[in-house]
């Protein structure tokens, strides 16, 4: 029983890792199926971590604590959106000097408004979200194998959690089942079409970018609001990367990125479960392998030896209207 | 890397836009410590005359921009090929894996003259290894460059940190570094030359890797504007057709320009880790790849202005410094936003105001901005 019960205890990490991975590569689908490269999620997680955090302590509310994070990243997003799209500026110079501009003003604001080293004061009860019960998880705890699984698996965690899984099919839905999601993957493979059927590429663009910084918003809350109580430095620590990682991996879909985050969530609660007991077999694995694990296996599906990743069309390339 | 704009003077395109841009940030710089309530005036003071108010900010910003001059020309070298190496950090940092191990074998034998010669070429070697797999994925394969370097640079912070609490620690030792280099891998200081013209130096890591920059900043003009391959990765940066076109191997140039970038990265960590610490610790690079990206934009790609950017960052890194010590709301996270900002304005954003300044300059003189001079009076 008690591998059983490890088993259920990583897989359980593994679901509050992979959900601010999922969430940023969720973001990150959007915007990059519109055709804009977006190598700027870190930047939007910070600052929606930051925000997050800050309105939550001080007006001691979890949601408006939520609903600032969205606000912040979205207002990124946008700057994003300025220079790639307005202004056709490259995307991964935007993207970079996002990731800059927050990095550097959350620590700085930070210190400057609470004087804490660049933290926010810990959250209190009430002001982070706290975690759910699912009904009768408690009466079949007892049972046998089921009751674990439901217990503590399923129920107990946060409705960020339940919500992040729930944009999986939402966004499936979105983008292959409604006029906005199609247009939305059409301008990213070829926006000129778009253009002539009297679209706007540059709104449709905007939108799709609205959406990322909304997703970005709430995994940067779920960072500092759930996972840990209040913002830390840099607390995103490359996750955005990650889900760019991700997001390849997933070959741009919504339901595989879902399984790409799970996996590199698994490796993450694997390698800090292992931390210096050897595997069978293998024997001992340095955890700076288990950590490095997922970009390695980006690389080895960009090689094309896992399948082939191919990108939207239209990804990096500012839309310019023939005159 | 084409713009649907039209043509502007030379002083105009690589002086004036420049400094507006550069103007723009340090403005928006300005209002983030309005909002942090401090003056930004009196912080743009202190930041310079920290900088270059005396003879130690003088040496300490030049050390600073010897870092910033390789990851600025090794980011420029990559652009002009059309490429975007964002993996100058993971170059730089693992290039300290060859300097180490130079360094720690012959650090007891040769003198550092000879050390040093040899420490150039593990660290030009193994940063340009570290670029070559990006390169040939990008031009076998067709995977992303910029992705594959992002994710080369965690692989790269990976393996130093296992290298680092294990196989290159000392066994004694707890901090995660190797052990110091004897005289035999130390650089000597250039604080002399400063010293010269009667300012006082206490100490200060400005050592002879720049002079080492200074002569790269040289090769790379010359490679990009004075030789075949300098202008073969320039016509693959504008048009790749048009390289192909010509029979310009495209394998060949990718790989060629990729390897010369992770090259100069890679030569970066020779001031840090042998000029200044003399170990190699863990996380030595701390984000100067990154601020090549910066330096590079900044710079316009032209080794002049990356060399004059360089001291610019390098100032912003000294006087950031000293600024943090004089408003201690204020951190050296100052310059991380700064730094941004200058991405930003200086290459996001690098054409919002053009169009403005292509009016003005119109409504002066249409010549200057390429258009046929208006016919007839009164026009």
């Amino acid at each position: 029983m008690d591998v059983f019960n490890a088993i259920i205890q990583t897989l359980d990490s593994t679901i509050r890792l992979s959900v601010p991975l999922l969430l940023a590569c969720l973001a990150g689908l959007y915007s990059e199926r519109a055709g804009i490269f977006d190598i700027g999620l870190e930047g939007k997680m910070l600052v929606g971590a930051f925000a997050g955090a800050a309105a939550a302590s001080v007006f001691h509310s979890a949601f408006l604590g939520l609903g600032m994070a969205i606000l912040i990243s979205v207002a990124f997003a946008m700057i994003h959106g300025f220079a790639s799209i307005t202004h056709r500026g490259n995307q991964i110079v935007s993207g970079v000097a996002i990731n800059f501009i927050a990095a550097g003003s959350t620590i700085i604001l930070g210190q400057a408004w609470f004087q804490q080293g660049g933290r926010t004061p810990a959250l209190q009860p009430g002001e982070r979200f706290e975690a759910i019960t699912l009904p009768g998880a408690e009466a079949i705890r007892d049972v046998p194998i089921i009751g674990p699984i439901y217990a503590e698996l399923l129920s107990g965690h946060s409705i960020l959690v339940y919500l992040a899984f729930l944009m999986v099919p939402f966004t499936w839905w979105v983008l292959f089942r409604t006029r906005f999601g199609l247009r939305l993957r059409a301008v990213g493979e070829n926006p000129a079409a778009v253009d002539t059927a009297g679209i706007s590429v540059a709104w449709l663009r905007y939108r799709a970018l609205i959406c990322t910084g909304i997703l970005t918003g709430i995994a940067g809350a779920y960072l500092s609001m759930v996972q840990n109580g209040g913002f830390v430095k840099d607390m995103t620590a490359g996750k955005g990367y990650i889900a760019l990682a991700a997001l390849i991996f997933a070959k741009w879909k919504p339901v595989n990125a879902m399984f790409a985050c799970l996996l590199f969530g698994f490796l993450d609660a694997a390698s800090i479960r292992l931390q210096g007991s050897p595997l069978p077999i293998i024997g001992k694995v340095p955890a700076q392998f288990m950590q490095a694990l997922p970009y390695i296996l980006t690389v080895i599906l960009l090689a094309g030896f896992i399948g082939k990743a191919i990108p939207p069309r239209a990804g990096g390339v500012p839309y310019v209207k023939e005159r | 890397m084409s713009t649907p704009y039209a043509k502007l003077p030379a002083w105009a395109d690589y002086g004036l836009i420049p400094l507006i841009n550069l103007f723009v940030a340090f403005v928006v710089a300005g209002f983030v410590v309005l909002l942090v309530g401090e003056n930004p005036l009196r912080a743009a003071v202190i930041l310079v005359e920290g900088a270059f108010g005396k003879g130690t900010g003088i040496a300490f910003t030049l050390f600073y921009a010897t870092t910033f001059i390789f990851t600025g020309l090794s980011v420029a070298v990559a652009a002009h090929c059309g490429l975007f190496n964002i993996g100058t950090e993971g170059q730089a940092y693992i290039a300290g894996l060859g300097i180490a191990i130079v360094c720690l074998s012959f650090d007891s034998t040769l003198p550092w003259w000879l050390t040093f010669p040899l420490a150039i070429i593990a660290a030009a070697a193994v940063g340009a290894l570290w670029a070559l797999i990006p390169a040939y994925l990008q031009a076998k394969r067709g995977s992303h460059i910029v992705i594959t370097t992002i994710m080369f640079n965690f692989i790269a912070a990976s393996i130093m940190v296992y290298l680092l609490v294990g196989p290159l620690k000392p066994a004694a030792s707890q901090a995660p570094q190797t052990r110091n280099f004897l005289a035999g891998a130390e650089l000597p200081k250039l604080n002399w030359i400063i010293e010269l013209f009667g300012a006082k130096i206490r100490s200060a890591p400005l050592n002879v890797t720049f002079l080492l920059a200074l002569v790269m900043a040289f090769l790379v003009w010359l490679l990009i504007w004075r030789t075949k391959l300098g202008y073969e990765m320039r016509t693959y940066g504008h048009s790749p057709k048009a390289a192909r076109y010509a029979g310009i191997s495209e394998t060949r140039i990718i790989i060629t320009a990729m390897m010369i970038s992770g090259g100069l990265a890679g030569m970066m960590a020779l001031n840090p880790v042998m000029g200044d610490q003399h170990n190699v610790a863990i996380d030595f690079v701390s984000g100067a790849g990154f601020v090549g990206i910066a330096v590079a934009l900044m710079g316009r790609l032209h080794p002049v202005g990356i060399v004059l950017a360089a001291i610019l960052f390098g100032m912003l890194y000294q006087g950031g410094a000293e600024l943090a010590f004089e408003m201690p709301a204020i951190s050296r996270d100052m310059i991380v936003i700064i730094q941004g900002l200058v991405i930003l304005f200086a290459g996001a954003l690098e054409h919002m105001f053009r169009p403005y300044i292509q009016a003005l300059f119109a409504s002066f003189s249409p010549r200057s901005v390429g258009m046929e001079a208006v016919k007839g009076k009164g026009a």
